[in-house]
């Protein structure tokens, strides 16, 4: 379970994340959602420690993680896998090295035993014979796929996703949606994905926190969307629909 | 100031939460490849072509009957051991290897391959930055080396084919009133140069905001500052080292 407290977060005195609470349970796909430019990438970013939050704390199973020393903060970043927008995988690294290297880096695993872990984790995803392809010649939903077989190989106790489907198409995004699910219950972690689209959060939205100009609006599950009595949220779900329909997903 | 203080704090970053002995021996190996077994053509060629355009300036302006020949290839080993080698060959591995370092640490910086190495609990400027500025100071003075050596050759070549100086003048001019202190400069020089090139040009990158216009940004800055950093550099030490 993941809890953050009051974070805020400006930039150049802009604020762009205003004193949030939250809890982010632990089995759950938990969503962080909201327009363009609402701060969910800065507070995902704040959470992981790439941003150093102005004011509050965030506590990884009750560990005060914003302000551990570095050598705490590093082993509890050994427990997080991260998806990336675009997948950040390594460029001068095969599929397999791209893998592989959180074992590499973390672990004292055989060699032999790593490549075990690494096929597991590829074909968990849905990836086989892909293993000494490089980066450049995979598509955007196999790199998407290598990142979360890269974030889940060292047996995370914490996922975070950013944007997981941006510049995927619809079938594509249901299947990345549908396998961050499956890898959330199958391991029994904490999952974060940050998005803004509605068709994850129909599909996968258990726990929802929704964001608007930086400041939480509204909290809660897929189901409570119909009835939850803010008018910037409705608005957020209603243009969602319109572009959705107008897409033809 | 402000610039030079997080370049100071950034060279302090690389030495805090390092990876295993294992890790940077085989990224040192890769970034002496990388940087110093690919760029040694470009050396040979570059120093090889100045040593012997310097011997035929030198002949050139040396006109006088009263000065003994075997004074051009003096003239050109001194030239190629205190500046040609260590210093001009430092400008040109800047605008090959700084370039390319800034270039690479940028475009790992903007597609968020560096937030990734922190987020798996690594240092990454450490794990980036470190091998680079080690491979640096291993495979630079041996470049330096390799263009001294090609420079003094490419003056013999063409002193000894264009008729402008015998062979066995050139080898006695060398040899004369020779002070090994130049060569140990030279390589002073060499040391100094390669940690300021290696380590700017990282810098630059590794801080590179934006998308891929910042990129190439970074990679100008970091040649122009690591340049502008070369020659300061060159006038201290030749001023601490040789009066």
């Amino acid at each position: 379970m993941i809890e953050i407290h009051d974070i805020s977060k400006s930039f150049s005195g802009k604020i762009v994340i205003n004193h949030i609470d939250g809890v982010f349970e632990k089995g759950k796909t938990n969503l962080i959602i909201g327009a363009s430019g609402t701060g969910k990438s800065v507070l995902l970013k704040c959470i992981v420690g790439l941003v150093q939050p102005d004011t509050g704390a965030v506590f990884y199973d009750g560990r005060d993680f914003t302000e551990a020393d570095k050598e705490i903060k590093a082993e509890i970043r050994r427990e997080i896998g991260m998806l990336f927008q675009g997948g950040a995988l390594f460029d001068s690294k095969n599929v397999e090295a791209n893998v592989m290297f959180p074992l590499d880096v973390l672990t004292k695993m055989h060699p032999v035993e790593k490549l075990d872990r690494v096929n597991f984790c590829l074909k968990r995803v849905g990836l086989e014979n892909v293993n000494k392809k490089m980066p450049s010649e995979i598509s955007g939903g196999m790199k998407k796929r290598v990142g979360i077989a890269r974030a889940i190989v060292n047996n995370p106790n914490y996922l975070f996703c950013d944007e997981p489907n941006s510049g995927l198409d619809p079938q594509t995004s249901i299947l990345i949606d549908e396998l961050i699910q499956e890898i959330t219950l199958e391991f029994d972690i904490t999952t974060v994905v940050v998005t803004h689209d509605m068709n994850s959060v129909m599909g996968i939205g258990e726990k929802i926190m929704f964001l608007y100009k930086g400041s939480k609006l509204w909290e809660g599950g897929k189901n409570d969307i119909t009835n939850s009595g803010v008018k910037e949220f409705d608005d957020f779900v209603f243009a969602n629909k319109v572009m959705g329909a107008l897409r033809g997903k | 100031m402000r610039e030079f203080g997080r370049y100071v704090m950034f060279i302090g970053s690389l030495f805090v939460r390092r990876e295993s002995f294992r890790t940077y021996y085989k990224l040192v190996l890769e970034e002496c490849i990388q940087i110093g077994i690919k760029s040694i053509l470009l050396i040979v060629l570059v120093s090889t072509f100045m040593g012997a355009v310097t011997t035929v300036q030198t002949a050139f302006n040396l006109v006088s009957p009263l000065v003994p020949r075997f004074i051009i290839s003096q003239v050109v080993r001194e030239m190629t051991i205190l500046e040609l080698a260590p210093t001009i060959m430092a400008i040109i591995y800047a605008g090959k290897v700084g370039s390319s370092m800034a270039g690479g640490l940028g475009t790992m910086r903007i597609t968020e391959q560096i937030d990734a190495l922190e987020v798996m609990g690594i240092n990454s400027a450490s794990y980036l930055v470190l091998p680079k500025i080690v491979a640096s100071l291993l495979m630079y003075p041996l470049l330096v080396i390799i263009a001294g050596f090609c420079g003094l050759l490419g003056g013999y070549l063409v002193g000894s084919l264009g008729g402008l100086i015998t062979p066995y003048d050139y080898v006695y001019g060398i040899r004369s009133s020779f002070n090994e202190f130049t060569v140990t400069f030279a390589l002073i020089k060499s040391f100094v140069f390669a940690f300021m090139i290696s380590s700017i040009s990282s810098f630059k990158g590794y801080y590179t905001e934006g998308g891929a216009l910042e990129v190439g940004i970074s990679s100008t800055a970091a040649v122009t500052s690591s340049v502008i950093a070369i020659l300061i550099g060159d006038y201290f030490l030749a001023e601490l080292l040789l009066k």
